[in-house]
């Protein structure tokens, strides 16, 4: 079963799908997720975000800040505006 | 053509250049306002996640934090008013600042010491022209809210709600906007942001219970990283409602100033004709006793 991930920011969804996995840089250090992962909550350290799509080549954004939670396959990274800013060209 | 035939002319031409500007204004706001709901409804998903976590943190653990104490070392609270840039926009600003001199009046009389935020150019020479000292203003875009100023007003309020009391730290923070509910519908609302009341509250109700997270790095950290998040897109998301509400006072007022121009374009045409049946008649009866007196002699 994939996973169901949302990006956003304060103003917009940047990006939304469904993914086989996601990987993120989390507080104690990166993290990746797979379906089924148990549920967190995690704050995001500056880093790369790796999202691999079900179909197509993989989303990666570099994020400094933000957080991340994982909830029944549901995967919701929030970033903060000035992460956002500079990701303006991604679709 | 009389001299009263002029007049009625001049004022006719003005109120149809007036009333082809409060078209366009109209026109304008009307296409903004559905940029503006358009723009809450892209930062809808964010709020929902903070406040899906929010909500989640809350209710899986007792963590005190110092957003949601109460603070009892000052009486200072502070105010943020969000008003309009420009007027034009019918009781828009009025009533938001009504409603915010009512709060502040019910706040003194508690004994609070009220620390005025403004933002909107109206808000600002409201209380300019009062004389009272507002602590911090922003202006400009109040119709299209930018993060960056939202995050700067939710940074500054945080600030404050930190500071020691000597330094002009506020024991509260109470928002006053106005909340757009439909086109035709949108009234003042007055919260009290700061301290964070019962958080558990705000989880939308039917999204079943929430799962048991594990926290990283722990769920102090992680309430550190979230509140203030949570409090600058509440506070986004006031900015954003106001500025549809702006905009869809503007272009009701602006409509009715547009059905105005039309009756008084109306009546001045009914009383140019008037005037000039009435200067028609004139000249007949002096030309017909001119005659008659011609032909007496």
């Amino acid at each position: 079963m994939p996973l169901n991930v949302e990006v956003v920011a304060p103003d917009r969804v940047l990006w939304e799908g469904e993914a086989t996995s996601v990987s993120a840089p989390a507080a104690d250090g990166s993290m990746g997720v797979l379906a089924g992962h148990q549920p967190v909550l995690s704050v995001l350290r500056p880093g790369r975000v790796v999202v691999t799509p079900v179909q197509g080549e993989s989303v990666e954004l570099e994020v400094d800040g933000g957080f991340f939670s994982v909830d029944h396959d549901q995967v919701t990274i929030v970033l903060d505006a000035s992460a956002a800013a500079a990701l303006d060209s991604v679709g | 053509m009389g001299g009263q035939q002029r007049v009625y002319n001049q004022k006719i031409r003005s109120t149809e250049t007036l009333k082809k500007m409060f078209r366009a204004m109209e026109l304008i706001a009307a296409s903004r306002i559905s940029k503006a709901r358009e723009r809450a409804g892209q930062a809808a998903p964010y709020t929902r996640a903070i406040t899906r976590a929010v909500s989640a943190v809350a209710t899986h653990s007792n963590v005190e934090h110092r957003l949601t104490t109460e603070r009892t070392d000052t009486n200072r609270v502070a105010m943020l008013v969000v008003t309009a840039d420009r007027g034009q926009a019918g009781a828009y600003s009025a009533t938001v600042l009504r409603e915010a001199e009512r709060l502040r009046d019910v706040l003194r009389a508690d004994g609070k010491e009220v620390a005025l935020y403004v933002a909107g150019r109206r808000g600002v020479s409201f209380y300019t022209f009062r004389n009272v000292e507002m602590v911090q203003t922003w202006t400009g875009d109040s119709d299209n809210p930018k993060v960056g100023v939202a995050d700067d007003i939710a940074d500054t309020l945080l600030h404050a709600f930190g500071a020691p009391p000597e330094e002009g730290g506020v024991a509260e923070l109470h928002v006053v906007y106005t909340r757009f509910r439909s086109m035709v519908s949108q009234e003042p609302r007055v919260i009290r942001m700061l301290p964070l009341e019962v958080v558990e509250g705000v989880a939308e109700p039917g999204e079943g219970l929430l799962p048991l997270y594990e926290f990283e790095p722990g769920e102090v950290e992680v309430l550190n990283a979230l509140l203030p998040r949570y409090i600058r897109s509440r506070i986004f998301n006031a900015l954003l409602q106001s500025a549809a509400s702006e905009l869809a006072a503007r272009q009701r007022a602006m409509r009715a100033a547009v059905d105005n121009a039309e009756d008084l374009i109306r009546m001045y045409t009914r009383l140019k004709n008037t005037a000039r049946q009435a200067e028609i008649t004139q000249e007949i009866s002096e030309i017909v006793s001119g005659a008659d007196a011609l032909a007496a002699s």
